[in-house]
């Protein structure tokens, strides 16, 4: 990576077991390399460029310059796109990670009930985001679905055609979904604290609660960095559970910058804006990360060994 | 989800495994935490709850669903709606399905293993460094972010509208994930294993598979059901790089026929429940591994 680096290639080390002949394995990586580079490395690249064009997505492409940004950006609807990506973001990051926290110290204990509970609540995960979403847009029906089975009127509410209410319901099915997968990484987590920790303390008297609070959690803190930048960048990005679930409805109460890239580009046929979208989805992600990972305030090469 | 941007970020504590966190620990967390204990027998309840509720009215007829509770189970089952979808050419988009799955997962697993073999004994090499720092920020892009230079790509390659339209991509978005879970296994096998091998006149190949294939196959297990569960579920590659029925994988399918069925809601939850049903076996097959696999792959 570092051009100022001596050429590690020819310096052997004998006594090294490995690396001796690192020039023999270097072919052994090309395949996933060509492959990864072409449909992940060129199209990172080439949204950018193509952000710089103008494209129908069927004809030819034709550079212009700043348009498509002057396009994508003055649109009406890109800072409601970003207040409800926002909005999202934050309430399943505030709704997922305090269950998913209790419910992975739940089902880190060994006992058996617990270890059938945690096969169960795994299901979500299996389901493709199109099933959820259509088994909860059949659920929430006012008249047929779980209000008319639990006789509450309460729930008996347009979920889905009122715009509040609508996001809520998206911020509620992304939970479902993924909060199995964030108590899965918990469990993980408390799995690997000392247990001289929890001892220590008991014979200072500590209470239970106090022991959650004052060892479980700052212990876990690296796992809920991991946890919440795949929560947030996962719900930056998330695409078919409102694609199937509202479109982006009603009006565009829903409609957060995934999904408005999409209309951009494949409904209205408009690539260079589209791809500017796409781009600032990327810029946001990346922020994102590394604020959380400034967050976590370690080295990262100590990182990378860890794991 | 497979866009985990800084897994490799979830080092280990200091310390590590403690050598006893058997049921003393267990014992202690089970009365140290009554408000997770009610926690995980309602939560248990809302994740039942959809599930159940899809079983039951597979089985109703169109008419009992308007008339009956929707949370008690029909007195005439009847079959009537899987019959309708797999009219519906559901066995299709099943073998599609399959095809893209195992189309896909094979060779971006062996490919990885070959390259976190490749980046694990080659760890001095300059270019393979550079190779493996690439796979590390590869976690972080996003597929949605990218789709539409995949569409061109796919487009000027003459393969829009085919199962290796989708394959190609959902192979390639597979891979960092895996190079960098089966790399921290090889990591772990012993040197002085490679050692001999090579000893024994091994070639690099021979210890390849002789070795490092044995000793993943763990890690192996646990990164091919993830990406399968992966592929298998993907929504956004089908729905943008195909567009005839016959190349319809299942969750492009159940958008389909719920688009076109939306009123016969029974036949709808048939649908979901008969595409659910595959993972839900594969499931209670390799839960072991899969549970394990991504304790160990996450919560370090």
């Amino acid at each position: 990576m570092t051009t100022l680096a001596p050429p590690a290639v020819r310096v052997k080390e004998p006594t090294r077991t490995s690396g001796g002949r690192s020039g023999a394995v270097l072919w052994m990586a090309l395949p996933a390399l060509v492959w990864f580079v072409i449909f992940a490395v060129i199209p990172l690249i080439g949204v950018l460029l193509l952000s710089f064009t103008t494209w129908n997505g069927i004809g030819t492409i034709h550079g212009s310059g700043l348009t498509s940004w002057k396009a994508a950006l003055t649109d009406p609807g890109l800072p409601r796109a970003l207040w409800v990506t926002f909005v999202i973001m934050a309430l399943s990051w505030l709704v997922q990670t305090p269950i998913s926290i209790l419910l992975g110290v739940f089902i880190a204990a060994r006992s058996k009930y617990r270890g059938l509970l945690a096969v169960l609540y795994f299901v979500p995960v299996l389901l493709s985001s199109a099933a959820i979403s259509i088994t909860y847009k059949a659920l929430l029906d006012p008249n047929f679905g779980l209000s008319a089975g639990l006789g509450v009127s309460w729930l008996a509410q347009d979920w889905l055609g009122q715009s509040g209410l609508a996001l809520g319901v998206v911020v509620f099915v992304v939970s479902w979904q993924y909060i199995p997968f964030h108590s899965l990484i918990y469990q993980g987590g408390v799995r690997q604290i000392p247990q001289s920790l929890y001892e220590a303390s008991q014979i200072d008297g500590a209470g239970r609660m106090r022991q959650f609070f004052s060892i479980t959690l700052p212990q876990l803190k690296y796992t809920i960095i991991t946890s919440s930048t795949l929560m947030v960048v996962g719900s930056l990005t998330s695409f078919d559970l409102i694609y199937v679930l509202t479109a982006g409805g009603p009006g565009d109460s829903t409609r957060t910058l995934a999904l408005q890239m999409y209309q951009f580009g494949f409904q209205a046929r408009l690539m260079g804006p589209a791809s500017a979208i796409a781009v600032i989805l990327v810029l946001i992600g990346l922020a994102i990360s590394l604020l959380l990972r400034r967050l976590g305030g370690r080295a990262d090469e100590s990182q990378l060994e860890g794991m | 989800m497979a866009t985990s941007t800084i897994t490799q970020e979830s080092a280990p504590r200091h310390g590590g495994k403690a050598p006893q966190r058997g049921t003393s620990l267990g014992g202690r967390l089970l009365r140290l935490n009554w408000v997770g204990g009610s926690l995980g027998w309602i939560w248990l309840l809302i994740v039942m709850l959809p599930l159940y509720w899809i079983v039951i009215t597979s089985l109703k007829t169109q008419s009992n669903y308007f008339i009956t509770n929707p949370l008690k189970p029909p007195t005439d089952i009847t079959f009537e709606n899987y019959k309708t979808v797999i009219e519906a050419d559901f066995v299709r988009f099943f073998f599609n399905s399959v095809i893209v799955t195992a189309g896909a997962t094979i060779p971006a697993v062996l490919f990885s293993l070959m390259a976190a073999y490749a980046v694990v004994r080659g760890a001095t090499n300059r270019w393979l460094k550079g190779i493996n720092a690439l796979f590390l920020m590869g976690l972080a892009i996003p597929l949605q972010a990218v789709i539409i230079p995949v569409y061109l790509i796919i487009i000027r390659a003459h393969l829009y509208d085919s199962l290796l339209a989708i394959i190609l991509p959902s192979a390639a978005f597979a891979i960092p994930l895996s190079v960098l879970v089966l790399g921290n296994f090889i990591r772990d096998v012993p040197k002085e294993l490679f050692e001999s091998m090579r000893m024994d006149g091994a070639t690099e190949w021979g210890t390849l598979w002789r070795l490092a294939f044995p000793l993943t196959r763990p890690a192996l297990v646990t990164v091919t059901i993830y990406s399968a569960l992966q592929i298998w579920n993907g929504f956004i590659l089908p729905l943008i790089l195909t567009q005839s029925p016959n190349q319809r994988t299942m969750p492009l399918a159940l958008w389909t026929f719920q688009s076109e069925f939306g009123v016969n809601v029974p036949a709808v939850a048939a649908s979901v429940t008969l595409t659910t049903i595959p993972i839900v076996l594969a499931y209670a097959i390799g839960r072991r591994q899969l549970l394990s696999g991504l304790t160990a792959g996450f919560g370090k």
